[in-house]
């Protein structure tokens, strides 16, 4: 330094060394902070998620092995709005539809429906019949299986479908190996025995049957003939139910004595007042057919188009939406059917002639598991309530991702709450699908992002389907003769859960379920 | 009392409290960007894309459209780690003191223009501010403004060995 200090060119003198370095020891003190700050989370961390064992790894990408071979021939019966959805989710999508993709895509470069699309992997798969008793509909259907290569109008198309004006002629196709069934509820099961019978494949929507005697018609009819059946419960392949399953299994919500699940829309759609098809009359749209398994009616758009609003052909907020909420719990808590379900609920908001109700709540207690479920509905109020899995010592709440948070009272985490490294009101422990790992310490910001779908749309820049990923399941077991997540055991625990609380609501009155015998009472 | 040239090339007079004030608004808001920037670089899956998305005022488009776009986003994440940590050290480290503070007008100015605090805006990001026109952002620019018109870095920081002008023969 001396040295330094001699050489003419600079002239450093001691108190320019001095001066210039004079706050450097202010790097060191920054670099002590960072150290202790670092540390102290890390403890935090390793003490929460390390300890509890939970280092989670995103879902596997699907290999293209599992659908190699010879495609799988389908037919499609029903194709309204959730048939079209199904159809798209297996691959197929009308051009119309494509070419509105496209246009998005010209005018928005985020608008990423068509890449998305063309993205989803090739199911190996021809739909060889379509299905359905509106003519408009059925063309549609016939125009969508057409489009083998996913283009706009004006692409290349292949036909391989054709039309049945009789879902029994369509079972009875040779060229076909599989049927998927989303018509109304009131034609499920004679659908989906006729095709078991026929030994064809089925996956069908939710609510499984309009009635109970159904749903053991059909649990029957599936296991006599073997055939690999899905529900149409999707919410099985939903990642975070998968983890939130491994959150449970390890106790870290200690004893869970309440679970509490909700509907909430506010919308006419939502409310099941679709669309009456301008086109839909008489001349158009097959009526007898339409009621040939329930109640005699005269004509009806409503009845036909809106068919939820009425008990002769739907089930409800109970067979459409809480079974949804109730398969996303029994995946994670096991809990088959209830000992016991009450349920009210009425007609308060669409008084448009219709006679299901369109705010209806259930409650339903599973005594041996020391257990209550309770769901809450509305269709006049989409304030978010979520689903909450409450146990002694934390509580979850478990959507796309999965906040956990420690109870005041907890016996199990006192200590850590005493030492303030958990507190109540922050979360514990939270996973956000498209991140590696469980994370013990996530900012509220994050999660706030993350509830909203904004941030882990973007991660990995891929937008993964459950509806396309339940169908590919289905598929992949018709290959390998293996049972799919939502076989015909599940979709009967939930037929029968949903049908107590209907018939809790309509019979005014508390019904039980004999697990002995298999009947309600 | 101590002599420097300041953003003028003017003579500038410090009296000894003046230049400590200085120096420790230099410091301190050096710390301020180091550990915004450090904190950044270790945090798993840190990205600035809920911050852009949360961008609110009349640039508001501008900012969301870097947030959806991976390559830029990318390219954003890093000038905003590097850049904080530069100015970071710059600033306490006094170490071309002046490119830091401008750099740090720059960064710091973009904060603001995503964020600007009007009346009907409100934000997730940061959480719990309550403020009007006139926010965190605007008044650390109005520091770093003072800090480069009254420059220290010559004075109290290594700018001083690395601009030190040779010995006049």
């Amino acid at each position: 330094m001396d040295e330094q200090n001699k050489k003419p060119t600079n002239n450093l003198t001691r108190r320019d060394i001095l001066k210039g370095l004079a706050t450097l020891p202010v790097l060191g003190a920054f670099g002590y902070g960072i150290y202790k700050k670092t540390r102290y989370d890390r403890l935090k961390r390793s003490a929460i998620a390390k300890e509890l064992g939970l280092d989670f790894d995103d879902q596997p990408a699907k290999t293209p092995e599992s659908l190699k071979g010879k495609a799988l021939r389908v037919g499609i019966i029903g194709y309204g709005i959730r048939g079209e959805q199904l159809m798209r989710a297996a691959g197929f999508a009308n051009p119309d539809l494509i070419d509105e993709w496209k246009n998005g895509a010209l005018k928005s470069p985020n608008d990423k429906r068509y890449a998305d699309f063309l993205a989803q992997d090739d199911l190996n798969i021809t739909i060889n019949g379509v299905c359905d008793l509106f003519d408009v509909r059925a063309n549609d259907a016939l125009k969508t299986a057409a489009n083998i290569h996913r283009e706009g109008s004006g692409g290349k198309m292949e036909q391989t479908a054709k039309r049945y004006r009789h879902y029994t002629d369509l079972i009875a196709a040779t060229d076909i190996d599989a049927v998927i069934i989303a018509t109304p509820d009131h034609w499920h099961t004679r659908m989906a025995v006729d095709a078991a019978k026929a030994g064809k494949h089925v996956y069908v929507e939710k609510g499984m049957t309009r009635t109970v005697e159904e749903a053991f018609v059909m649990r029957k009819a599936v296991k006599d003939a073997g055939i690999i059946f899905q529900l149409g419960h999707q919410g099985r392949q939903t990642d975070s139910f998968h983890k939130a399953k491994r959150i449970v299994d390890k106790n870290i919500l200690g004893k869970i004595t309440l679970v509490e699940v909700c509907t909430n829309r506010n919308d006419p759609n939502g409310a099941w007042v679709y669309d009456i098809h301008p086109d839909g009359s008489p001349a158009t749209i097959d009526w007898n057919q339409f009621i040939e398994p329930t109640q005699p009616h005269p004509f009806s758009l409503e009845r036909f188009f809106r068919w939820r609003c009425w008990w002769d052909y739907g089930t409800g907020l109970s067979g459409d939406l809480l079974t949804h909420e109730y398969d996303a719990v029994n995946q994670v808590l096991r809990l088959g059917i209830p000992y016991s379900a009450v349920a009210s609920g009425g007609v308060y908001f669409f008084k448009d002639g219709r006679e299901v109700p369109d705010v209806f709540q259930a409650v339903m207690e599973y005594p041996d598991r020391d257990l209550t479920f309770m769901y809450s509905a509305s269709l006049a109020s989409d304030r978010f309530r979520g689903k909450v899995l409450m146990g002694h010592d934390a509580h979850m709440e478990m959507e796309n991702t999965l906040t956990v948070y420690p109870d005041r009272n907890s016996t199990r985490y006192r200590e850590q709450l005493q030492s303030g490294l958990l507190s109540p009101d922050k979360p514990m422990l939270t996973y956000i699908p498209g991140r590696e790992n469980v994370d013990a310490v996530t900012s509220a910001t994050e999660q706030y992002f993350a509830s909203r779908g904004l941030l882990y749309t973007y991660v990995g820049g891929k937008r993964v389907d459950t509806t396309h990923l339940h169908i590919r399941e289905w598929l992949e077991c018709i290959r390998a003769g293996k049972q799919p997540s939502c076989n015909i055991d599940e979709g009967f625990d939930e037929a029968i859960t949903a049908h107590m609380a209907t018939i809790a609501l309509r019979e005014n009155r508390k019904v039980f379920w004999d697990a002995a015998k298999e009947q309600i009472v | 009392m101590v002599i420097i040239e300041n953003w003028m090339m003017q003579k500038e007079k410090y009296s000894v409290l003046q230049l400590t004030l200085l120096v420790g608004a230099r410091v301190a808001i050096g710390w301020y960007c180091l550990y915004e920037g450090v904190i950044k670089l270790i945090t798993p899956h840190w990205t600035s894309m809920p911050y852009l998305m949360d961008s609110q005022g009349f640039l508001a488009l501008f900012f969301r459209n870097m947030a959806t776009n991976p390559t830029l986003l990318s390219i954003v994440d890093f000038l905003n780690i590097v850049g904080l940590i530069a100015v970071g050290i710059g600033l306490i480290l006094g170490i071309l003191t002046r490119i830091s503070t401008v750099s740090g007008i720059l960064l710091i100015g973009l904060y603001a223009l995503s964020h600007p605090s009007l009346v009907a805006s409100t934000y997730i990001l940061p959480s719990g501010d309550h403020t009007l026109w006139i926010d965190k952002n605007i008044v650390f620019l109005f520091l770093l403004l003072i800090l480069l018109v009254f420059p220290t870095g010559k004075i109290i920081g290594l700018d001083r060995i690395l601009f030190k002008k040779p010995a006049k023969a």
